[in-house]
Formats: C-alpha cells, sequence, structure tokens
C-alpha cells in the first residue's frame, strides 16, 4: 500500500511539469494551429532564467586575502557578492537562497517577450504552411536555442537548489499512521505540485472569466466570424503564444532544484509532452492536464522495482504504450473534440 | 525495346565482387608505406585527439582537448615543459616526437560509439593519424580502440573506467592510463567500513550499461567480502533525468546505504534526487542513512554543487596532490586556461607523453615498437607515483585516490578532498580475470 502512495506522489511532480508544457502545446496548437517543436526549449530557457538570475544575484567583486592562497599558490582571491554590499551579508545570503522562487519575477516577462519575438520573428511565416513544415522550422529553432544555451552555461548541469527552508522531506507515511521513512516526499515537489496547480488554474481562470479569454476562446472556436467582428484576433494570439512560453518558462524556472538544468533538457520533456497532447486529445486544454497528471503517475509505477522485474524497460516505453491504446480504442484522445487535427 | 542481357547468376557474381570490394577496409588505402599505417614521411607526424566535443559530456571533453594541446604545445617545446620536467624517462626534450614536429587533428565523439568510430577513421584515412588517443565513455573507448586495432594504429584511451577496456575487449593496440573499476572497489571498500562498519545493507542503482555492470559488480565484490549485505540492484536507463521513483523506494528495502553506480549527469541528478528526498538526514537500522559514488570526477563535483559533501568516491588524480608532477601539470594548466585540470585532462595530458616517450625510446611510430616501448614500462613523476604498463593487459597499475566531497570549500574548484592513498598493491589484480585476449600487434601494413 505504501509503495502505491509513494509512486502516486511521485507521478504528481513529473506529471505537474508534463501537464503545464503540454498546457502551453495545446495553447498554440488552439489559437495558431502551429505544432510548436520548440516548446521543450522555451521550458529548457525558463529553467536558466533562474540560473541567470541567480548568477546576476551572486555578482561579485575580488578581494585579495593575503593570508589564504589559490590552487597556484597565489594570494586567495575571494568572491564578494554585491547583494552583501548593498543589503549587508544576512540579507544577502536570503535573497541569495531565495534565487528561484524571485526567479519567476524575473522569468515571466522574459518568457512572454521570448515568446511573442518567436511567434512574429519566424513563426508567423508558417501559418499557412502544412504542419511537416512548422514541425521543421520549430524543431530546427529548438535546437538552435539549445545551442546558444550550451555556448553560454556549458553542457554540463548547473546545480540551482532550492531555497534551504525547502530542504528535506515530509513523512507522509507518518502523517497517515504508517512507520516513519516508508513514505517521504521532498518538500519542494510539494511545492512544485502547488505551483503547477496555481498555474493551471490560472490560466483556466483567465480564459474563462475575462474579456480577454473570451474573445481567444471564441477565436479558437471561429476565427473568422471573431475577425468579421472587428477584433484583431491575431494579436490576441500572439499574446497568447506569449503566455504559453510564461508557462512552460516557469515550469522551468520551478524544476530546477528538482533536476539541475542542462541544455538538453526540453528535449527530455519535449517528445513526451507531444504524446501527452495526443493522449489528451488536441486542442483540449482539460485533455492535456488530466493526461500529463494521468501518465506522470502511470510511468512512475512503471518505474518500481516489483513491475521492472516482471517487465524490464516498461517505465520506458509505458507512455508510448498508453499513447497506442487510447488512439486505439479513443481516436481523438481522452478529451479530444470533433473537428480538430482531422480532414 | 532492348533485350536485358542481366542474368541472376550474372547479377549474384557482380555483386559478390562489389561486395567484397566495398567490405576490404578502407583504411588499408591509408598511408601505409615503410611497413605501418600512417608512417610519417615529412617533417610532421599527426596526432588524433577523439573527445566529445557535443553532448552531455562536452565539458569534459572540453578539458581533455585542452590538455592535449597543451601537451602537444610541451612536446613542440613551448611553455614551461610541464610534466615533461618531473617524467622519470627523459627522452622528451620540446624537439617533437623522433624530431618531428607534433602536429594534431580534433574529432567529436557525440559520445555515441559509431560517430567516435566515424570520427576516428575519417582522423585514420583522411589526416594520416598515427595515434587516437580520447574518451569519456566506456562504450566509446572500447569501439574506437577495436577500430585502432583493425586499423594499425595505437589507441591511447583517454578516460575510460569500465574492467572491459582492458579486460574482456582488451587489445594489443589499445593502451589505458585511467584507473578501472576494480581498482574503485579495491581502493573503497575499506574505506567504507572503516567509516560506515561492516554491517550495512547496500541498495545500488546502477546505469544500465557496460560501466554500470563492472562497476557494480567491483563494489557488490570488495563491500561483500567485508560484510555488507546488498539488499537490491537497480538497473536505471542512461537517459533516464528524473530519479525520484528510484530512490523512493530506497529506504523501504531496508538498506542503511546508497551506491549510485552512476557517471556524468546521470550521478548528478541521482544524487540530488537522493540528497532532496532527505535521505542522508535519515536513521536506517540505528544508523545514519551514507551515499557512496564509486566514480568521482571533479566536473561532476561541480555540478552536483553542495549534494556532495561528505560523500565518499574514488579518482585517477586530483589537481591538489603535490608531487612534483601534479603541481607541474597544475601549474601549466592553470597558468594557461584560469582553473586547475580535470582528471580527464590529466589522463589524456599523460597518455600523449607517454605516447611520445615510447616513441622515441623505441625509435619508430611502428606501433608494434611503441606497444613494445609501453609493455612492462615502469615510470614516475606524472602525479600518481611509480606506475607500472603491465605488459598482459596494457592496464597502469598506480595508487589510487579515495576522494570526500569537501564540508567547507573554499573555491569552486576546492570539492573534493583526498582521504586516503590507496597503494598499488591493493588494487592489483590478476591480468586473467577479466578474460579478453590482447591478441597480436597489428602495424596495419
Amino acid at each position: 500500500m505504501e509503495a502505491i502512495i509513494l509512486q502516486i506522489l511521485n507521478g504528481l511532480d513529473k506529471g505537474s511539469a508534463y501537464a503545464l508544457i503540454a498546457l502551453g502545446l495545446t495553447l498554440i496548437f488552439g489559437t495558431l494551429g502551429v505544432v510548436n517543436f520548440a516548446h521543450g526549449a522555451l521550458f529548457m530557457i525558463g529553467a536558466f532564467c533562474a540560473v541567470t538570475l541567480s548568477r546576476i544575484l551572486t555578482l561579485s567583486h575580488t578581494i585579495v586575502d593575503e593570508t589564504r592562497t589559490d590552487f597556484l599558490g597565489n594570494p586567495l582571491k575571494v568572491e564578494v557578492p554585491y547583494v552583501h554590499d548593498i543589503f549587508g551579508v544576512s540579507t544577502g545570503d536570503v535573497i541569495i537562497d531565495w534565487a528561484v522562487p524571485l526567479s519567476i519575477l524575473f522569468a515571466i516577462p522574459v518568457m512572454i517577450a521570448i515568446g511573442i519575438i518567436m511567434e512574429r520573428g519566424l513563426i508567423k511565416h508558417f501559418y499557412k504552411r502544412p504542419h511537416a513544415d512548422q514541425i521543421l522550422v520549430t524543431f530546427g529553432l529548438a535546437i538552435v536555442l539549445q545551442e546558444i544555451i550550451k555556448y553560454y552555461f556549458g553542457a554540463n548541469p548547473i546545480p540551482t537548489p532550492a531555497p534551504d527552508a525547502f530542504k528535506g522531506s515530509f513523512d507522509f507515511g507518518q502523517a497517515l499512521g504508517f512507520d516513519p521513512n516508508l513514505i517521504i516526499y521532498p518538500y519542494w515537489r510539494i511545492v512544485y505540485f502547488a505551483f503547477a496547480m496555481i498555474i493551471i488554474g490560472a490560466v483556466f481562470a483567465f480564459l474563462q472569466f475575462t474579456t480577454f479569454g473570451m474573445v481567444v476562446r471564441a477565436g479558437m472556436a471561429d476565427r473568422e466570424t471573431v475577425q468579421l467582428l472587428g477584433i484583431n484576433i491575431d494579436r490576441r494570439f500572439t499574446l497568447m503564444f506569449g503566455m504559453a512560453a510564461a508557462v512552460a518558462g516557469l515550469a522551468g524556472v520551478m524544476y530546477t532544484p528538482i533536476n539541475s538544468p542542462n541544455y538538453h533538457m526540453g528535449m527530455d520533456f519535449l517528445v513526451l509532452s507531444f504524446v501527452v497532447v495526443v493522449v489528451g486529445g488536441m486542442g483540449s486544454l482539460p485533455g492535456a492536464v488530466l493526461a500529463g497528471f494521468l501518465l506522470g503517475v502511470l510511468e512512475s509505477f512503471a518505474s518500481m522495482r516489483e513491475v521492472l522485474a516482471v517487465l524490464p524497460g516498461l517505465n520506458q516505453i509505458i507512455i508510448y504504450l498508453v499513447a497506442i491504446v487510447i488512439l486505439l480504442t479513443r481516436p481523438r484522445g481522452l478529451m479530444g473534440r470533433k473537428g480538430v487535427m482531422e480532414e | 525495346m532492348s533485350k536485358s542481357t542481366l542474368t541472376r547468376r550474372g547479377v549474384l557474381k557482380s555483386g559478390a565482387v562489389a561486395g567484397a570490394g566495398l567490405a576490404l577496409p578502407t583504411y588499408l588505402a591509408a598511408g601505409s608505406h615503410a611497413g605501418y599505417t600512417n608512417a610519417p614521411t615529412g617533417s610532421t607526424v599527426t596526432l588524433g585527439f577523439n573527445v566529445p566535443q557535443t553532448g552531455p559530456y562536452a565539458d569534459e571533453g572540453a578539458d581533455e582537448l585542452r590538455a592535449f594541446q597543451l601537451a602537444v604545445e610541451h612536446l613542440n617545446g613551448g611553455g614551461d615543459g610541464g610534466m615533461m620536467n618531473t617524467f622519470s624517462s627523459k627522452t622528451l626534450d620540446g624537439t617533437g616526437i623522433l624530431g618531428k614536429k607534433v602536429e594534431f587533428v580534433t574529432g567529436d565523439t557525440q559520445t555515441k560509439s559509431d560517430a567516435a568510430r566515424a570520427s576516428a577513421r575519417s582522423m585514420i584515412e583522411k589526416d594520416g593519424a598515427v595515434m587516437i588517443s580520447g574518451g569519456s565513455s566506456s562504450g566509446v573507448a572500447v569501439a574506437v580502440q577495436a577500430l585502432c586495432q583493425e586499423a594499425g594504429v595505437i589507441f591511447m584511451a583517454g578516460l575510460t573506467h569500465s574492467n572491459d577496456t582492458t579486460g574482456k575487449d582488451k587489445k594489443a593496440n589499445g593502451f589505458r592510463h585511467f584507473f578501472n573499476s576494480y581498482m574503485s572497489g579495491a581502493a573503497l571498500a575499506p574505506i567504507l567500513a572503516n567509516n560506515y562498519g561492516t554491517d550495512r545493507k547496500a541498495y545500488h542503482l546502477t546505469a544500465d550499461y557496460n560501466w554500470g555492470y563492472t562497476t557494480e559488480e567491483a563494489v557488490r565484490t570488495s563491500t561483500e567480502a567485508m560484510g555488507w549485505e546488498t539488499v537490491a540492484a537497480v538497473k536505471t536507463p542512461l537517459t533516464q533525468t528524473d530519479f525520484s521513483s528510484y530512490i523512493a523506494p530506497v529506504l523501504q528495502s531496508g538498506a542503511d546505504v546508497l551506491v549510485l553506480n552512476h557517471y556524468g549527469g546521470n550521478m548528478v541528478n541521482s544524487l540530488t534526487n537522493a540528497v532532496q528526498f532527505g535521505l542522508r538526514d535519515k536513521l536506517v537500522n540505528n544508523k545514519n542513512f551514507e551515499i557512496v559514488v564509486p566514480l568521482y570526477s571533479r566536473l561532476m563535483a561541480k555540478g552536483a554543487g553542495a549534494n556532495v559533501k561528505g560523500i565518499y568516491g574514488s579518482t585517477n588524480w586530483h589537481w591538489s596532490l603535490q608531487d612534483e608532477g601534479s603541481k607541474a601539470f597544475v601549474r601549466s594548466f592553470g597558468e594557461k586556461y584560469g582553473f586547475p585540470p580535470s582528471q580527464a585532462a590529466h589522463t589524456c595530458y599523460v597518455q600523449t607523453l607517454l605516447y611520445a616517450d615510447a616513441c622515441n625510446r623505441a625509435g619508430t611510430f611502428n606501433p608494434c615498437g611503441v606497444a613494445e616501448a609501453l609493455e612492462g614500462f615502469e615510470f614516475d613523476g606524472m602525479g600518481n607515483g611509480k606506475t607500472l604498463y603491465r605488459a598482459e593487459d596494457h592496464q597502469c597499475f598506480k595508487d589510487v585516490l579515495v576522494v570526500r566531497g569537501k564540508e567547507n570549500p573554499t573555491s569552486e574548484f576546492d570539492l573534493l578532498e583526498i582521504v586516503e592513498v590507496t597503494p598499488v598493491d591493493q588494487v592489483t589484480y590478476d591480468a586473467s580475470i577479466f578474460g579478453g585476449e590482447l591478441g597480436s600487434c597489428n602495424p596495419g601494413a
């Protein structure tokens, strides 16, 4: 029983990341009709927003400590962060410690700007082209973006820890009456799951309860009619692209303490997120979220030692197996709508 | 309409002849005068450095490439000479190798065996490389070593830690300076027993490929011999980035030690996950829960950040060593590049110098002459103390370092501290235990 609870919990944080990325993919597909293979790269760039802010907050000047030596035997040059000079050592350390949550504020404008530039500068030229062309150009863009990141940040993972307040894990087992240590779950992953739920809720509320959201939904349903009413739907769709980029970016920012960011982390999530979108149903936002969590939890179950002992390697293919079964039984996915991605 | 004269038998014959022609190794067409492949005829000799320049080990490959460039600079008389001044053999005098200026070409392995073989083949056939070096993955090293054996050039392995490289897959044209999984296990086990006791239950997470298997086997064998029990050993896919579903069941198993047979990005992520789950704060079986990383590198430690604090592992070399050879190399490398070299850089630099010295002593670039000069060669002054290139398997035998993640690092490079220099006798084994046949040297012509 405790093993099952543990794997459900494990699946939730990965499912959160899948759901957030798939949500952005679906937003872009639903509004602009573009299959965006650069979406994983946006997740990765979000993670590197956290790395960048960490580096900005630790920008330092050098003082020479004559009492110590460096690896070449020269007097040691000690780096003193500017935030220590400005806010004092203790407050400065707290600011540096909270770099990842603070990166949310940094990442939102950056990601929206990147999204809008991407859409206006490149992707809008491919609206009337076949999906294959869109996939090729966005996949190429993803490779360019990840190579740029590799050039500036290197190929190795960069540790970006959570604030000290969220170190360690919560003992769910003890809280539920099991023995201690049987069901433990890191505090930061609880934060990640809660954060994902807030973002997902905010996106749905924005689309459901604001005038802007209503127009966008109307545009998704019937673009031409909305345009005939004199509404500039293209401009709104461009902003939606920026918003989808921000959602992917925020998913990346908060994921950095879970896995140290590296330049190809976007590719690791991209293909799986596409499967999530297909399983959820192309164009269906609730479907993307539901499938994200469902597949995250299933993948976690398939990684159990007891399962792997019977079916080795199942965790590598489980998501694709589920996709095959869903597409055979429900060709439009779990919550797909008639007429989307169909002739 | 013309009548075709093609017959089934004719097509089969033509196909067989064409197939045989294509199957003939193209490197036989590489310069094969003077009795061996790519014998240098002019005033220069070309070496091929095959490292990961793209892909997840690109930073490690970049450091290897820096070391190769430094070695070539020193061989040609540039810089301060580095370890050439401390090397016990004195044939290297800054005039290149056998009086020929050293030039080099580079290839990108991408940490993929097929890409590595293609780039090595290109360096041999097109660029006339007489020796190939480089690494960062045992799978790549084994593949390129086999290619060099067929092509008739020497392979001086860079970073490769699997027992197989000089075990079941050893080749007469291949030589490894880096240590291996067996040595890691033999060096680590006594330190683990001293620090964590002999009554421990270990849980292994193992990268699902050649190197992971040999490392798990080596650490299991060594620790079980001390009294530890292995409660589970789970293979993890090489492409895995989130190890939480593998880490979570560890405590349920009753284990009180987690051994991460992971390298590079795998190790960074699995260790980060294990620390996030708070494993090191737990008390299991009335003992503190511990984590062990059999193969450490400074670049990996940098990736894992503060998570490495207090964790034991082994390494081939570390820049903080205070012997004259290490100090000379760190000075040369540090002044040229502004930071200390990694163990990958060290082994690549040493391998290049060892190859050059072997050519000088043999008086030829002929791989068979070079191999003979390296076999059974004893040397010192290269950072690992007295070292033997064992003739039976072309594996270097030297002291092994046991290291621990430093609690209070003073800089971004000061991440590991040496806790023990395990003497070579403790990590030496019989050459036959891993099987394989060295075969005979292939000069290629």
